[in-house]
């Protein structure tokens, strides 16, 4: 599970912020409420390249597929077989978005799926895959290929998001080379902790990396993720190392964007800042320009309703967003490394 | 479409010394403003460094009327002339402080005193005066009630039935029977170039052509206007000598031709109470006698600057005497003095120079503000800089609206402007009948309730079998009922109309206006249509969904039990989209088979102006879940909160209506919060100007954009004594926000804003 910053589904909307569409409505007389559904995918079968199939249930939480057809009728052999093969996804939901997960305005895509159980996770309706609908290559595609007018005005691309998107990734290689071959700037928001599904192939495919840091202590990752965090430090040195000269991306060096959820009294420790800070620092030292900018991310709490909607107990549900004071003194550590902070 | 006035050769063939300097061409044989820019115009592609702040003169100019405002706004009007009824000459000349003045001329004799103008109706006149608690003069109340007959009566002399129960059920709202129409912009710049004299010459030898064709109905009446429109002329002459200028000559100087401009300008909301008195697309003209000037050596930026501040501020106060019940149609007073700004031009040049820049520039200077309503004529050719200082401007006023240039200039030409929000005219060569709206959610309930009004159950439509209950309903059905409706609703609608605008022309002429016009205008039909969303969506609830009926116990219609998931309108989802297309390019096939009045080109408008909140008011509980009473979303808008996928994919979802089965334009309004748009000042200006870009190179007609955070509207909801000057744009003009209805500006919050959190 990424960021705080684009969540799937409807936070462009802060008034329907995680609200289902039958709840959007507001209507008595609707009857088809979001079906919840998803519960049992949590802690079972989380095996970081563990294949699920997705079973299209209902509209869930989020902005939805809309536009996007579905690939009804496939039996789970074929789903499976296809999903190896990267022909078919398991898609929670897509958005246009400006200025948030990477430059200009990008179709940003949610897959379903994230090995991570992050306490503050503002998107848990794309934990399971088998919550997210089967689309495949091709129609999602075709959706990239009907915004190149867009990407080109507003110089955005395609962002590939989650869920993690690193779960799923034959897919998401498909998609990027496919996006590429357009001329399409890409992008990947991922945890890291999957990075040695991302192939050499597709990191050339890859312009930036949306890259989560969400802790800098090893300890308070494992507390927040319930997963270690070296492979998210394995991942960041490698993106830096592979624009050298003698690297896999040398001719296009990867550009990484760090992102840090600040939750008050969960990581907003100044150890634990400084931590991730220096880390960053450390990037830029492998490869000075790797990283482009850090974003701070505050807390929120729009993903509250998303949690009770999946009946799930949401361990943050009492936890305020951080003040102005903490998130000022949280960007300035990043700043003192001398990294561009916002 | 463009025509050219056959007789405008009267223009003096001795050269104007005024004219000194321009580049010579047809312009100076006939009356043809566009000839003249686009001889004479400098293109500017520079950015906006070379802009100047508010000079202090300007500035106490300002804060005088600012002090004036706060007891307007507590009052409803600051103050009524209620004795003389409005005319060009009316009344004496009237100043803000005389010698402070750089522009002159105002409505009465006095700043923010607002003129009553029988013409249009006197119920609305004796209403409003009530209403402010002024005594309603005996003597006036005899003579527009018994002596001269007034617009609003004449419609209502020969209003059909069927015409009258469609109006009173509220599905069909918002016609001009008992106001002036407006939307008819005079080509005010003509005064400054041409002098009025040369302007009544041409318009005699054009009379002249009239009187030798033989009687018919139409020549007399052509006549008779010509003969009113000469009179207006002259009068135009009059009330600029009381301010001491002869504008009987061509303007000599830029200070000059933005006063006579002014000057032309003012005539017309003297005399008329349009629901839009707009301005037209002068910024650009009036550059060609800044530049002569600032090359002369005769004026700085800092004045040229100031002479723009000031004509605005007048902008600014025009003000107009209306009822509450019309304020809760079209909220926050708006007079729609709509300047259009920049476009391209037809040889590939940007319509773009220093002054469209200061027009903008005054929304600094003054401070942000709903009125001139500043409308961006957007390509994605324009060039760089400007682009920038409009995304600018937007970002920090929230105060400019933004419509295809593409898309206008492919239909009307380099020279048209925008009038009310979003319909567009060649300037001086066009004109509309402007027609308000349908309610086309409403229809659909008729539709499926056999022609009975869902919430009083009178049958107002013709009679045909409901559909069956226990039964969900079937989308062909529906979608085959709902033509029937249709059909109905546009005749009537067309009936409508007709009967307003031959009752306009006859009672409420618009002479001075229509003076500033050549002598063959092409009127256009300017039908509407609100309710669209609803429309879409719940056809597409039928479709996708199941939606059974609920019955009362009258046998009518109040309710749908919705069961199952259906696509909605907003999210460039082509299931529904095309559905809201379908209706769009249905209606106006519909409309095109009626006769029009003096053959007009019908058109219509996806559009609302602030009326979405009274239509949604009026209308029962719909199939797609919207409850009886809730606001439409507004213009061609999506419902709020529906639009789950983003700004620009709510964008191209409206995008896809067709504009040649919407010429009067198609309406749709944005807010985005600050961090939407980016990290720094310089990322929001570039994001903004790529959405707009995107948006117009998508087919999007038009564009709303609104910069805001929830937390400021609800701020200045709790403290409007903070906020006087807190503009938004609704559908297709800006707002006071603190001028708004308790009602209206919860309808403003419960909007979509696009943008991370």
């Amino acid at each position: 599970m990424p960021t705080q910053t684009s969540a799937a589904g409807g936070t462009t909307s802060p008034l329907g912020g995680g609200a289902g569409r039958g709840a959007l409505l507001g209507a008595p007389a609707v009857l088809g409420s979001p079906s919840v559904d998803g519960v049992a995918g949590m802690f079972g079968a989380t095996v970081p390249d563990g294949l699920e199939a997705p079973t299209a249930p209902r509209r869930r939480t989020g902005a939805g597929l809309d536009g996007l057809a579905v690939a009804d009728g496939l039996d789970r052999g074929d789903t499976l077989a296809m999903m190896r093969s990267g022909e078919l996804g398991s898609v929670h939901s897509w958005e246009l978005v400006t200025a948030v997960d990477g430059p200009g305005t990008r179709l940003t895509v949610f897959l379903s799926g994230c090995p991570l159980r992050c306490l503050y996770c503002h998107n848990p309706d794309t934990l399971a895959m088998r919550d997210g609908e089967p689309v495949t290559a091709d129609e999602l595609l075709a959706r990239v290929r009907r915004y190149l007018p867009v990407f080109r005005a507003t110089h955005g691309g395609l962002t590939l998001s989650g869920g993690e998107v690193l779960q799923q990734p034959a897919f998401a290689a498909r998609i990027l080379r496919g996006a590429k071959e357009m001329g399409v700037h890409t992008a990947l928001d991922t945890s890291g902790f999957l990075g040695r599904n991302l192939t050499d192939t597709m990191l050339r495919d890859t312009d930036l990396v949306l890259l989560d840091v969400k802790s800098g202590d090893p300890e308070t990752y494992l507390r927040v993720t319930k997963r270690p965090l070296q492979p998210t430090l394995d991942l960041g040195r490698r993106l830096a190392a592979s624009g050298l000269p003698d690297g896999v991306t040398a001719d296009a060096p990867v550009e990484v964007w760090v992102r840090f959820v600040l939750v008050p009294g969960l990581t907003d420790d100044e150890r634990n800042v400084g931590l991730v800070a220096r880390y960053v620092a450390e990037l830029e030292e492998i490869r000075p320009g790797t990283v482009g900018r850090v974003e701070v991310l505050p807390f929120h709490q729009m993903g509250r309703d998303k949690w009770s909607a999946l009946g799930r107990d949401y361990a943050l549900a009492d936890t305020e967003p951080p003040s102005p004071e903490l998130t000022e003194r949280v960007r300035e550590q990043f700043r003192s490394h001398g990294l561009t902070t916002y | 479409m463009t025509t050219t006035s056959d007789a405008t050769s009267a223009v003096q063939d001795t050269l104007s010394p005024a004219w000194a300097g321009f580049t010579s061409g047809p312009w100076q044989d006939s009356v043809d403003v566009r000839d003249f820019i686009q001889r004479n115009y400098t293109p500017y592609e520079g950015d906006d460094a070379f802009l100047t702040g508010p000079t202090a003169r300007t500035t106490r100019i300002w804060e005088t009327l600012s002090a004036m405002f706060p007891a307007e706004r507590e009052k409803g009007v600051y103050d009524v002339s209620t004795d003389v009824p409005a005319g060009i000459t009316a009344h004496a000349p009237g100043y803000i402080a005389q010698d402070d003045e750089v522009i002159v001329g105002l409505q009465t004799d006095a700043p923010l005193k607002r003129a009553i103008m029988p013409n249009g109706g006197w119920r609305m006149v004796e209403t409003s005066l009530k209403t402010y608690g002024y005594e309603v003069p005996a003597e006036l109340r005899e003579v527009f009630t018994k002596y001269r007959k007034t617009h609003n009566q004449g419609v209502f002399d020969a209003y059909s039935p069927a015409v009258r129960a469609a109006r009173s059920s509220h599905i069909i709202t918002g016609l001009p029977d008992a106001y002036g129409r407006g939307r008819i912009i005079g080509d005010y710049r003509r005064v400054a170039l041409y002098g009025v004299d040369q302007l009544v010459a041409a318009k005699k030898l054009d009379k002249l052509s009239l009187d030798t064709q033989p009687f018919s109905e139409k020549v007399v009446r052509e006549r008779e206007e010509h003969a009113e429109q000469i009179r207006a002329l002259e009068e135009l002459k009059e009330m600029a000598a009381s301010y001491g200028f002869d504008i009987s000559r061509p303007a000599a100087t830029a200070q000059e031709a933005v006063q006579w401009l002014y000057f032309g300008y003012l005539a017309a909301v003297k005399e008329q109470n349009g629901a839009a008195m707009s301005l037209g697309r002068t910024s650009t003209f009036l550059d060609i006698y800044f530049e002569r000037d600032l090359a002369a050596g005769v004026l700085t930026e800092e004045q040229a600057q100031e002479i723009m501040d000031d004509f605005v501020i007048k902008l600014r106060i025009v003000r107009f005497l209306r009822t509450p019940e019309y304020d809760a149609l079209f909220s926050g007073d708006p007079t729609w003095v709509t300047e259009s700004i920049a476009g391209m031009g037809d040889d590939g040049r940007p319509l773009v120079t220093k002054n469209s820049f200061r027009m903008l520039q005054t929304l600094y200077n003054l401070g942000p503000a709903p009125e001139p309503n500043m409308t961006v004529l957007w390509s994605p050719r324009l060039p760089q800089g400007f682009k920038d200082f409009c995304a600018k401007v937007s970002i920090d006023t929230s105060a400019v609206q933004y419509e295809s240039d593409e898309t206008i200039r492919a239909a009307w030409g380099d020279d048209a402007a925008i009038a009310c929000c979003v319909s567009p005219m060649a300037v001086g060569k066009q004109m509309q009948f402007f027609g308000a709206r349908v309610n086309l959610a409403k229809t659909l309930l008729y539709a499926i309730n056999g022609g009975k009004d869902e919430v009083s159950g009178k049958q107002v439509s013709p009679a045909f079998a409901p559909v069956e209950p226990g039964v969900p309903l079937d989308y062909d059905d529906v979608r085959a009922r709902f033509e029937k409706t249709m059909d109905w609703l546009a005749a009537t609608y067309v009936e409508a109309l007709n009967v307003i605008h031959y009752m306009h022309d006859k009672y409420a002429y618009e002479r001075i206006e229509m003076a500033l016009h050549d002598k063959d205008v092409l009127r256009t039909m300017a039908c509407g249509i609100a309710g669209l969303s609803v429309a879409a969506d719940s056809l597409s609830a039928i479709r996708y969904a199941k939606v059974t009926p609920v019955f009362d116990e009258r046998g009518v219609v109040v309710d749908y039990e919705t069961v199952g998931d259906f696509p909605t309108y907003g999210n460039d989802d082509d299931r529904v989209d095309s559905i809201a297309v379908e209706l769009v390019e249905s209606f106006m096939s519909k409309i095109r088979s009626h006769h029009m009045y003096r053959d007009a080109l019908p058109t219509q408008s996806v559009l609302t102006i602030t009326s979405n909140v009274v239509y949604g008011k009026a209308t029962g509980n719909t199939p797609d879940g919207r409850r009886a009473g809730e606001p439409f979303s507004p213009g061609a808008n999506p419902m709020n909160g529906r639009d789950t996928h983003g700004m620009l994919a709510s964008a191209l979802s409206v995008a896809k209506l067709p504009y040649e089965e919407a010429q009067d334009g198609i309406s749709l309004t944005n807010t985005v919060v600050p961090s939407g748009l980016g990290r720094t000042e310089d990322e929001r200006v570039a994001n903004l100007v790529g959405l707009l870009d995107a948006s117009v190179g998508g087919e999007g007609y038009h564009m709303n954009v609104n910069v805001l955070n929830r937390e400021t509207l609800e701020d200045a909801m709790e403290h409007p004594e903070k906020y006087p000057q807190l503009t938004i744009r609704v559908s297709g003009y800006a707002v006071n926000f603190v001028r708004l209805t308790r009602e209206q500006q919860l309808d403003v919050l419960s909007r979509t804003f696009h943008g991370s959190m």
